[in-house]
């Protein structure tokens, strides 16, 4: 697999670290959340559950070997085709605050 | 049969130099080849048509093909650690002194013990051995199974280890052309004429693939001249690169290509310090599949005696290799290419008795061809029985109207028409489609950037290999940004290809093979298909059709006709097995490369190796770290030395490497902030100029890892993390910055490399190191107390952090210098402290004071365990969100039943304690539901004067004081302990603030 | 027909043309009381023991491709119980004993194959971690035993003692522990369900579940509407996919599995054996070809096969705890589709909706839990709870914290 990181241009798959979904949302917003209780839903979907589709799949990966730039990639998970690839710091800059729709 | 001889090669022709003669052996016989064999033409060379046996009836098999599709000719090449079993003797380049054997036979090739099992043959159909040999159960591995095993297997792999080398290296081009035919030759000329990057790549040791093997003319030149003239043209382009003996095996995501090139199997041995082969990971932004077409083989009776042979085969041999595989030919066959086959056979001198074809209605340039031959043409014919055992004798056929004819032969060369080698196309889940008028499963969709020419893409003629592959190089050349290269297609024949179905000898005689190395027959398709395996899978696995060393490529297309007509389904409704990589099989080394032994994985060294080696250490694996772990004595084992090493630095000083702690650098103006989000407890309130042991949880809640946390300055923070996970804490923090808190303004980046870090242990740690400090600094108690950091000068001027922390729970701190100080930093504190008994220590004395002092390490922190549960509950703060504070509040996570940690000391003096026993009641048995917890760490104290250890057991604290036993099963040992507070050493910190 | 000795040879002088389907091939009912999707191992055992041991009779399990075209058809073979955590490890046992009676019970020789499964271990570390292993092994009467160098030496003389980068200093062995035939277990459980009345529909893929009222009532497939009384997923890779029909969304990643197959090639490895110093894990199968994987890939897919960085890492692996397999070529790589859950455990339960029950979870180790999933999943889904074995497989374990992560690596499910 080749990863286009927009800070080093195409490298292999190797050079990268995987981590998952990029569409789950830390709760920053809900930090008095505790189990059971009111919030606690969105920190367990954050911390545990998964679109997991067939399909295109938005996900983190990590430059580890390169720039050390954590990078979003839209990937479709059956054929691996990639249509994008952003840095991560950019997409989570530009996004609303946790907790606004 | 003929006895091996040279009386079977040719006075002239073929691509062979008669200058070079090439002595080898085949199970013990010496016989002589010449350059430019193969293994397969030598042997046909040599008259040696009985070469292996087949897997399962130990059938007696000859030479079936000239390439790698070969199911047959399989032999164990070169001996000793060398030996390569199932090696294809098709394949095998010959070279002097190759010595190969015949595999899968006992006694000998000939009289094989095991060919007793074509009599039991009824009785091992397909998949036989699932409905039997269940009773009695036990009898499986005692019985049964070892002697199918020893039945099994085909040839023996080497006992010693690969004395040979493998290397790798990557390659990125524009346009990848694999395979050199005509169609590869035209796309590399092509794309290499527009001066785009060209890698073409070719499994043979020479250019040209069918080329060299037919009699055809192109541009009105002999085809392989052509291809030798191709061959100098690109070879002298800049841009391109052409590999011979490299086999492109697979295709990955993203236009990478995997390769490997055969450096020096034409060799008896590698050169030295060569490689005997070479991976290449090809990254291409177009490629050329130029991978040709498979002949299949005619489903008759007795097919698969040695002597019948594929056509385009037999063509290869004596056009090519100018070697004779017989004398007396019976050309059978449903397509046109026959024709060739008969012309080429006559006009090596091989007399052709017929040419049988299926087809009733045949083309006058067969009919012409079978004229000149002087071969009788045998039409709307087929095949039923080759009769012979060793070699074939005859061949009986059925004519129009029933009546039999048999032809006296010792060859018979047949064709069944050609699968074109889609296998590339479908590696990326590419799906063939079956094609009725070529009786072929073409390409379907293909890999991203991927054209198929040629026969690969059933473009049997060689004028339409020409023209596509000269579309396709263009194609890609130009799509890979590069002008369109003037080309003009040579001229050449547009040879007939015209073939009709002929998938089964309606009435075959005897065993008709489908797949022949595994034994596979018209019969085990009807069984699969009688038993519900109908599915292409099932019919796959069920009879193991295609699984063999050649992964069915001459049998695959076959059984699929015959289970559609079984199925009364079109071929395209059946389908086709997956094909998935490799294309032909790889050899592991090539794949794994240079990282084997010692080099397997790279070994990380401090800055103070060399030292630590000088002063006698022992070392220990630490991840890939190398750490000292213990520096023996003359007549020290490493319990004795460690224990000295620990009184030593409790009794007076000791140093020991601490480097490999992970050393993260972290700064800017949010960097309190950031700290307070990252590790559980505060560090913003952390005064500049003092440290704190921090804990980090996982989002999860589970301790995630710990160390201690240093304020340089106001807005520069040192963060250690634990040796183990120095790694993923620095991926974490990243994490954290770059996707979680984009706009904290913090850089952090990893010092571990940079400086050196000792620690400096013991009563007379602020002495020896008040004597490698430049003078004029102060650390006295009152002016460096406890968790007091701050930079120092030190050995004349080396510019180093010193940091009063203490993990053996003494007087200590940690020195730090830059790296490149690394080695002087011992050798200086060695020497300052001479007369202060100064005593290096290891990791096992380091890890028998962190026991004695209660602190978790690794084995503690073992991704199980809460804060809670390892006594730090406290160090969770309520005040402030951080990484795993709201899941930390699961009820599983405070359950006060949770396997907590305590101390322990063994009862009875000098008996043993050890990690990974189970904490079980006196008394009770030693079950599940009396399992209380288990030993993490124990060690002998000097302390102590006995065996103490840490463990993690449930509600430990509220037992402290009780006797329990520490139940090691597997070790069989069995202690009664005695529960203890965790820190056995000094538990007010008397000594370490002293 | 039974299968034996008997069977075999009369077949054989008829000239083998008396053997029958090895199961009906049933177009659907409009209903069943049952109705299991996945014709994998699992799906299939689920069916048997539903049949067999709950005494159900109107059962269906319906396949989108072919019987056992899910990872019971391209695993690694081994089974094994040495597991760590009190979660597991019962479970796990419970499937080998049925492994060890599973040949007699379905009439079908699955080659259970109790040839042993050695850890090697490199460091004392990793030692200590093996017999806390082993340990809790005994505790629940699984056989283990610890093994030092000499020990693994006699065993498996071929492996790297002299040159390795990290010398091998020992190893647990479970000698139960071993290979069984993948597929044969895919077809004896299908063969064995058939005779029991159960429908096994292939090439039938469900496109829908519906639900009413929060109770799911039958699945909509490419054959049509299909009722159920309940409905039981089995779908390993494809959970999240199948289960996200119903509205539900999962602790779940799908991940790619890479394995291998060398040529084969004359007896030479005995045992499993496992690499410490990295993830490898290698058999011969009894047709002689070494059988090995490693790690997942580590990226979602549903694409069923890998790439080269993984595939070098493995051969890297093998290379060097094997230093004679250079020459050795590999035959055949490919790739399945695991269910990584989020705390490396399986998942048997039930789920908030009504009817629909839930197996999944298995990472990449479903096919050794094969027997005891599908007896597992059998009663959860006839008695509408789960047994004492499946009891910590629970779907709530992520929000309650009682996870079962042998590893210790937390909810990153490509760490498992």
């Amino acid at each position: 697999m080749r990863i286009r990181c927009p800070h080093c241009g195409e490298r292999g798959n190797e050079e990268f670290a995987y981590l998952g979904d990029a569409t789950v949302r830390r709760p920053d917003h809900l930090p008095e959340a505790r189990a059971g209780g009111e919030g606690f839903a969105d920190w367990y979907d954050y911390v545990y559950l998964r679109d997991n589709p067939a399909g295109e799949h938005r996900e983190l990966w990590h430059h580890v070997h390169g720039c050390r730039s954590w990078l979003v990639v839209t990937r479709e998970v059956r054929s691996h085709a990639i249509a994008a690839v952003e840095d991560a710091r950019a997409v989570a800059r530009a996004r609303k605050p946790a907790g606004e729709a | 049969m003929a006895t091996p001889s040279h009386s079977r090669r040719l006075p002239q022709g073929g691509l062979v130099d008669r200058t070079r003669p090439v002595a080898f052996t085949f199970d013990g016989q010496r016989l002589v080849g010449l350059a430019g064999d193969t293994l397969a033409s030598a042997l046909v060379a040599n008259g040696v048509t009985l070469v292996g046996r087949s897997f399962k009836y130990h059938r007696p098999r000859g030479i079936l093909s000239a390439g790698a599709e070969e199911p047959n000719a399989l032999v164990e090449l070169r001996a000793g650690a060398r030996r390569e079993p199932n090696t294809r003797a098709t394949a095998a380049e010959l070279y002097d002194g190759l010595v190969a054997a015949s595999q899968n036979r006992w006694p000998s090739l000939r009289f094989d013990v095991l060919a007793v099992n074509q009599l039991l043959a009824p009785f091992l159909s397909a998949g036989f051995y699932y409905k039997t040999f269940m009773w009695p159960a036990s009898f499986w591995e005692k019985v049964y199974e070892p002697l199918i095993r020893r039945a099994a297997g085909l040839g023996r792999a080497a006992e010693a280890h690969d004395p040979d080398r493998y290397e790798k290296a990557t390659l990125h081009c524009d346009v990848l052309v694999i395979g050199s035919g005509p169609a590869g030759l035209m796309a590399a000329l092509a794309a290499g004429r527009s001066g785009a990057r060209v890698v073409l790549a070719e499994d043979d040791f020479i250019l040209g693939g069918r080329l060299n093997a037919e009699d055809a003319a192109i541009d009105g030149r002999p085809a392989a001249e052509w291809a030798a003239a191709a061959a100098a043209e690109l070879a002298a382009m800049p841009e391109v690169t052409v590999l011979a003996r490299t086999t492109v095996f697979g295709a990955y995501d993203h236009g990478a290509y995997g390769a490997v090139e055969r450096l020096a199997d034409h060799l008896p041995t590698p050169p030295e310090h060569g490689a005997r082969q070479r991976m290449w990971r090809i990254v291409a932004k177009r490629t050329v599949l130029a991978s040709g077409a498979i002949e299949r083989p005619l489903v008759f009776g007795d097919n698969d005696r040695p002597g019948v042979m594929l056509a385009g085969a037999a063509r290869t041999y004596v056009n090519r290799f100018a070697a004779l595989p017989g004398h007396r030919a019976v050309v059978v066959a449903n397509n046109d290419d026959a024709a060739r086959t008969v012309a080429a056979l006559s006009a090596a001198g091989v007399h052709v008795q017929a040419l049988v074809d299926c087809r009733t209605d045949v083309s006058p340039a067969l009919r012409a061809a079978a004229d000149a031959a002087g071969a009788r043409l045998v039409t709307g014919a087929v095949p039923l029985r080759a009769h012979g055992r060793m070699c074939v004798q005859a061949l009986e056929v059925e004519e129009p109207g029933g009546r039999h004819a048999t032809f006296d032969c010792d060859l018979v060369a047949m064709s069944g028409g050609w699968t074109p080698a889609v296998h590339l196309t479908s590696h990326l889940g590419g799906r063939p489609v079956w094609d009725e008028r070529a009786l072929a499963f073409l390409p379907g969709s293909l890999p991203p950037g991927m054209a198929v020419v040629g026969a690969a893409a059933g473009a049997f003629s060689l004028d339409e290999c020409l023209t596509t592959g000269a579309y396709a190089g263009i194609e890609a050349a130009t799509a890979a940004g590069f002008a369109p290269p003037a080309v003009e297609v040579p001229r050449a024949e547009r040879e007939s290809t015209a073939v009709a179905p002929l998938w089964r000898s309606p009435r075959a005689g005897g065993k008709a093979f489908v797949d022949f190395q595994n034994d596979v027959t018209t019969d085990d398709i009807e069984l699969s298909h009688r038993e519900a395996f109908r599915s292409v899978e099932h019919l796959k696995r069920y009879t193991t059709l295609g699984m063999a060393t050649d992964q069915g490529k001459t049998s695959n297309v076959n059984a699929m006709a015959l289970m559609a007509e079984l199925k009364g389904e079109p071929i395209s409704a059946v389908g086709t097995t997956t094909f998935r990589p490799p294309y032909t099989p790889v050899a592991i080394g090539a794949l794994a490369g240079h990282h084997r032994g010692k080099a397997f994985r790279p070994t990380r060294l401090t800055a103070a190796h060399e030292w630590a080696r000088e002063a006698g250490a022992e070392f220990i694996e630490t991840g890939v770290w190398l750490r000292a772990g213990w520096f023996p004595k003359p007549g020290e084992d490493w319990l004795a030395a460690c224990t000295r090493e620990v009184k030593a630095t409790r009794g007076g000083v000791g140093i020991c490497d601490v480097s490999t702690l992970g050393k993260i650098d972290i700064q800017g103006p949010d960097a309190a902030r950031f700290l307070d989000r990252v590790y559980s407890n505060t560090m913003s309130t952390l005064l500049v100029g003092k440290a704190r042991y921090g804990l980090m949880l996982r989002e999860d809640g589970f301790v995630f890892d710990d160390g201690t946390t240093a304020r340089l300055g106001e807005q520069h923070y040192l963060m250690t993390t634990t040796t183990a996970k120095a790694g993923e804490v620095m991926a974490h923090l990243e994490f954290c910055l770059q996707w979680l808190w984009p706009d904290l303004d913090v850089q952090a980046v990893s010092v571990t490399e940079q400086w050196t870090q000792f620690a400096v242990a013991g009563p007379q740690s602020r002495a020896l190191l008040q004597r490698v400090l430049d003078p004029g600094q102060d650390i006295s108690n009152d002016a460096f107390p406890y968790l007091a950091c701050g930079p120092v000068s030190l050995m004349g001027g080396v510019q180093g952090r010193l940091f009063r922390l203490s993990f053996s729970g003494e007087l200590a701190y940690e020195i730090g210098v830059p790296a490149g100080f690394g080695d002087a930093l011992p050798r200086a504190l060695m020497a300052a402290g001479a007369d202060l008994g100064v005593t290096p220590y290891g990791l096992e004395a380091m890890s028998v004071m962190r026991i004695e002092k209660g602190h978790v390490a690794g084995a503690e922190l073992n991704g199980q365990t809460t804060a809670a549960d390892l006594g730090l509950g406290k160090m969770v703060s309520q005040k402030k969100d951080c990484i795993g504070r709201v899941m930390a509040t699961r009820p599983a996570l405070v359950d006060p039943d949770r396997e907590t940690l305590v101390g322990f000391k063994v009862v009875e003096p000098g008996v043993r304690a050890s990690a990974g026993a189970h904490f079980l009641d006196i008394g009770a048995e030693p079950t599940l539901e009396n399992d209380l917890g288990h030993v993490t760490a124990a060690c002998f104290s000097p302390h102590e004067n006995g065996w103490i250890g840490l463990g993690l057991m449930k509600r430990g604290p509220e037992r402290i004081g009780q006797r329990v036993r520490a139940w090691d099963g597997v070790r069989k040992r069995d202690v009664v302990v005695e529960l203890r507070h965790p820190v056995f050493f000094d538990p007010q910190g008397e000594r370490l603030r002293g | 027909m039974r299968y034996s000795v008997f069977s075999l040879l009369s077949q054989a002088l008829a000239g083998n043309t008396g053997w029958r389907p090895a199961w009906r091939d049933p177009q659907p009912r409009s209903a069943y009381d049952v109705v299991i999707v996945g014709g994998g191992g699992h799906g299939l055992a689920t069916a048997y023991y539903l049949a067999k041991v709950h005494g159900l009779r109107n059962i269906a399990v319906v396949e989108k491709g072919y019987l056992g075209s899910g990872n019971v058809g391209r695993n690694t073979t081994i089974v094994r119980s040495n597991y760590l955590l009190p979660g597991n490890t019962p479970f796990y046992e419970w499937s080998l004993k049925l492994w060890e009676g599973l040949e007699q019970d379905i009439n079908y020789n699955a080659m259970v194959s109790q040839r042993g499964v050695l850890n090697l271990y490199h460091s004392d570390s990793q030692r200590d971690a093996y017999v806390r292993r082993g340990n809790a092994m005994m505790l629940c009467g699984v056989d283990a035993e610890l093994l030092d160098q000499d020990g693994v030496r006699r065993l498996a003389p071929y492996l790297d003692f002299d040159n390795a980068r990290f010398p091998i200093q020992g190893g647990l062995l479970q000698k139960r522990g071993g290979t069984v035939r993948h597929d044969a277990v895919a077809w004896g459980y299908a063969r064995a369900a058939d005779l029991r009345g159960v429908d096994l529909i292939q090439n039938c893929e469900v496109t829908g579940i519906r639900v009413e009222n929060g109770r799911a009532v039958g699945v909509e497939t490419t054959k049509g509407f299909i009722g159920a009384g309940k409905i039981g997923l089995a779908c390993a890779g494809n959970t999240s996919r199948v289960a996200a029909m119903a509205g539900l969304r999962l602790p779940l990643e799908s991940h790619v599995l890479q394995a291998f197959v060398s040529e084969g090639v004359k007896p030479m490895i005995d045992q499993v054996i496992t690499f410490g110093a990295g993830h490898f894990y290698v058999s011969q199968s009894d047709k002689g070809g070494l059988v090995f994987g490693g790690d997942i890939d580590g990226y979602n897919s549903y694409a069923q096969r890998g790439n080269l960085p993984t595939i070098e890492d493995v051969m890297e692996e093998g290379f060097a705890l094997m230093p004679s397999i250079g020459r050795l070529r590999v035959l055949r790589h490919w790739g399945g589709i695991m269910d990584m859950s989020m705390d490396g455990s399986p998942i048997i339960d039930r789920t908030p909706v009504e009817g629909l029950y839930l197996n999944c979870g298995w990472c990449y180790g479903g096919f050794k839990a094969t027997p005891a999933s599908g007896w597992c999943f059998a009663h959860t889904i006839a008695r509408d709870e789960p047994h004492a074995y499946n009891a910590a497989y629970r779907l709530d374990r992520f929000a309650t914290g009682r996870l079962i992560d042998e590893k210790g690596t937390g909810s990153t499910p490509n760490k498992h």
